[in-house]
């Protein structure tokens, strides 16, 4: 047992030496032009990846094991689905002109709150009364179909010009983060990832099952409500930052499962928010130099994250 | 000592049990046999706290089962249900070492590491320490399940059929564990069984239920008499007085 945890450490490591390396890439290549500002700008990008990597990594570890399955996202709580309903309807009431003049922090905090209260209505009547999770699951993933129909609506409604802006904003892009946002979601991130990371023994013995959780003395529903209330806050504070993406969290926690071999979290957690710094980074590094800046990082992340994700589906039916 | 009063429990709109009053004394094996649906189960989640109590009261060692911090009670109570399905990739050693999470909150100390020891020894699991739990066999599996039971090291074990799938060897050698634990250490085992002369050979005491209610409870001699069981079970069969040991012919 010992030899297979220092095998994992080393595995850690070596993650956390490539995404260190994959940072400086980012950072270094081609600079030119004025250095201080292109270095700012680069380092404001860069942190606003490693958050919503670790913030969007640590969510949905904790996410699946509180709900006890490996191929779901906190995204079915219909959390960006929100976000997005939110957006259509700024733009539609605003339009495209007003919608870009809200105050930054304003549209954060607005955005940040409407997202966490949501989860807080779907998950707090847990404490209160033994509700199924799954019932609950299924709230957030009609509630989520619902949002999406009426952004539909809305979106029928713009004009094209205002639906160009909204497409703007409802794609995860790193291009235009303010730092101030940066500091109050990475405040945010901190908190999240700190009860996470204490939690972290608990969570291993969540995973062994509700039953036998009990059995060894975790007090289940208070400690499921709380760590799902800590996701929302994460998701949130993420998609709040640069948009919804939906399928990263999926991809780097199969793809850290993988790669160290283990479910214990005082591994898994940070592998995976490891593997997202180093898919963000890197695919943000890759895209500006190799592919000419073309793109968005976020509907790349969708797409690869998509198949991987009917990739574990079919791996899981086969075994 | 297990405190049972007036607990009901409907699921669905079907009653499950009926007004149930129970105690189990300290020490000692306690067997709980019935037929299938006899509530059996749904009694021991409601004393393990798996299921909320609806209605009536229970009490392990005065400690009121529904109000009674969680960790508190992981120390004094272990619960085995039947067939805990084990999602994570886990090593039989790691699983086991879970049994001593109410006591070290994850961090094992070297104490912890003896007993994790001491379980793989008692239930023959040593050489497969190191074996991912989805690698075992249906056995194996619940002998690793048994010793991480063990491994919790409370004075009350609560074990929902731990006999399925086990061979003839371990299942002698888990109720030889359970009857030297009860009489070395003092600990008392509440254990449901379906092979009624298990309990007969190892049970101190055995409580039958039927139809969500205690229809006996009693010495084991007591109960292991032809009225009774068929009373419990619905069918007449022989007692015999074999080696000094009840032993009751149901299959003829």
């Amino acid at each position: 047992m010992q030899r297979g945890l220092v095998r994992h450490e080393g595995r850690l490591v070596i993650m956390a030496a490539v995404a260190v390396l994959v940072g400086v890439a980012f950072m270094t290549i081609g600079l030119r032009g004025d250095l201080a500002f292109v270095v700012e700008l680069r380092a404001a990008r860069l942190a606003a990846m490693v958050l919503v990597g670790v913030a969007v990594a640590v969510s949905t570890v904790v996410f699946q094991t509180v709900c006890a399955n490996r191929i779901i996202t906190p995204s079915i709580m219909g959390l960006d689905a929100l976000y997005v309903f939110c957006q259509t309807a700024l733009v539609f009431a605003l339009s495209g002109f007003g919608f870009a003049g809200i105050d930054p922090s304003l549209h954060f905090f607005g955005n940040f709150t409407a997202m966490t209260s949501l989860a807080l209505a779907l998950f707090l009547p847990m404490l209160r009364r033994r509700f199924d999770l799954t019932l609950m699951l299924l709230t957030g993933v009609v509630l989520g179909v619902l949002f999406r129909s009426l952004t539909t609506l809305l979106a029928r409604l713009l004009d094209p010009n205002d639906f160009a802006v909204l497409q703007g904003t409802v794609f995860a892009s790193f291009n235009a983060v303010e730092p101030d946002l940066l500091l109050l979601a990475g405040l945010i991130t901190v908190a999240g990832v700190a009860i996470a990371w204490r939690a972290r023994h608990v969570l291993d013995v969540l995973a062994l099952g509700t039953d036998t959780a009990i059995g060894l003395g975790v007090a289940w529903r208070v400690t499921a409500a709380g760590l799902l209330v800590v996701v929302a806050a994460l998701v949130s504070a993420s998609t709040a930052l640069v948009g919804p993406m939906a399928f990263l969290g999926l991809l780097v926690v199969s793809l850290a499962e993988r790669i160290v071999g283990t479910d214990r979290h005082a591994i898994l957690l940070p592998a995976a928010a490891l593997t997202a710094i180093i898919v963000l980074v890197g695919g943000q590094t890759i895209l500006q130099h190799a592919l000419g800046g073309e793109g968005s990082l976020g509907i790349v992340v969708e797409f690869v994250g998509g198949i991987v994700f009917l990739a574990i589906l079919f791996a899981g039916g086969r075994q | 000592m297990i405190e049972i009063a007036g607990v009901s429990l409907a699921l669905g709109g079907s009653r499950i049990l009926d007004n149930v009053s129970l105690t189990v004394p300290k020490g000692g094996v306690t067997a709980l046999v019935g037929p299938n649906g006899a509530g059996k189960s749904s009694l021991l989640s409601l004393i393990a706290r798996l299921r909320p109590l609806q209605s009536g009261r229970i009490t392990v060692d005065g400690l009121p089962v529904d109000t009674t911090p969680s960790r508190q009670l992981a120390r004094i109570m272990a619960i085995l249900r039947q067939d805990p399905g084990v999602a994570s990739r886990l090593r039989v050693a790691e699983l086991v070492g879970f049994g001593r999470f109410p006591h070290n909150r994850g961090r094992l100390t070297a104490k912890d590491r003896e007993i994790i020891a001491a379980s793989l020894e008692q239930f023959d699991l040593s050489d497969l320490a190191l074996r991912f739990i989805d690698t075992l066999s249906g056995g194996q599996r619940q002998r690793a399940l048994v010793a991480m039971t063990f491994c919790q090291g409370t004075d009350y074990i609560l074990l929902d059929e731990p006999l399925n799938n086990l061979d003839m060897f371990h299942a002698r050698n888990l109720m030889r564990t359970l009857r030297r634990i009860a009489d070395e250490h003092g600990k008392t085992v509440l254990i449901v069984l379906h092979d009624i002369n298990h309990a007969a050979s190892y049970a101190d005491r055995i409580v039958a239920m039927k139809d969500g209610a205690v229809i006996a409870s009693g010495e084991t001699g007591d109960i292991i008499r032809p009225d009774i069981l068929e009373s419990i079970f619905g069918f007449s069969m022989r007692v015999e007085n074999i080696a000094g040991r009840l032993t009751v012919l149901h299959h003829a």
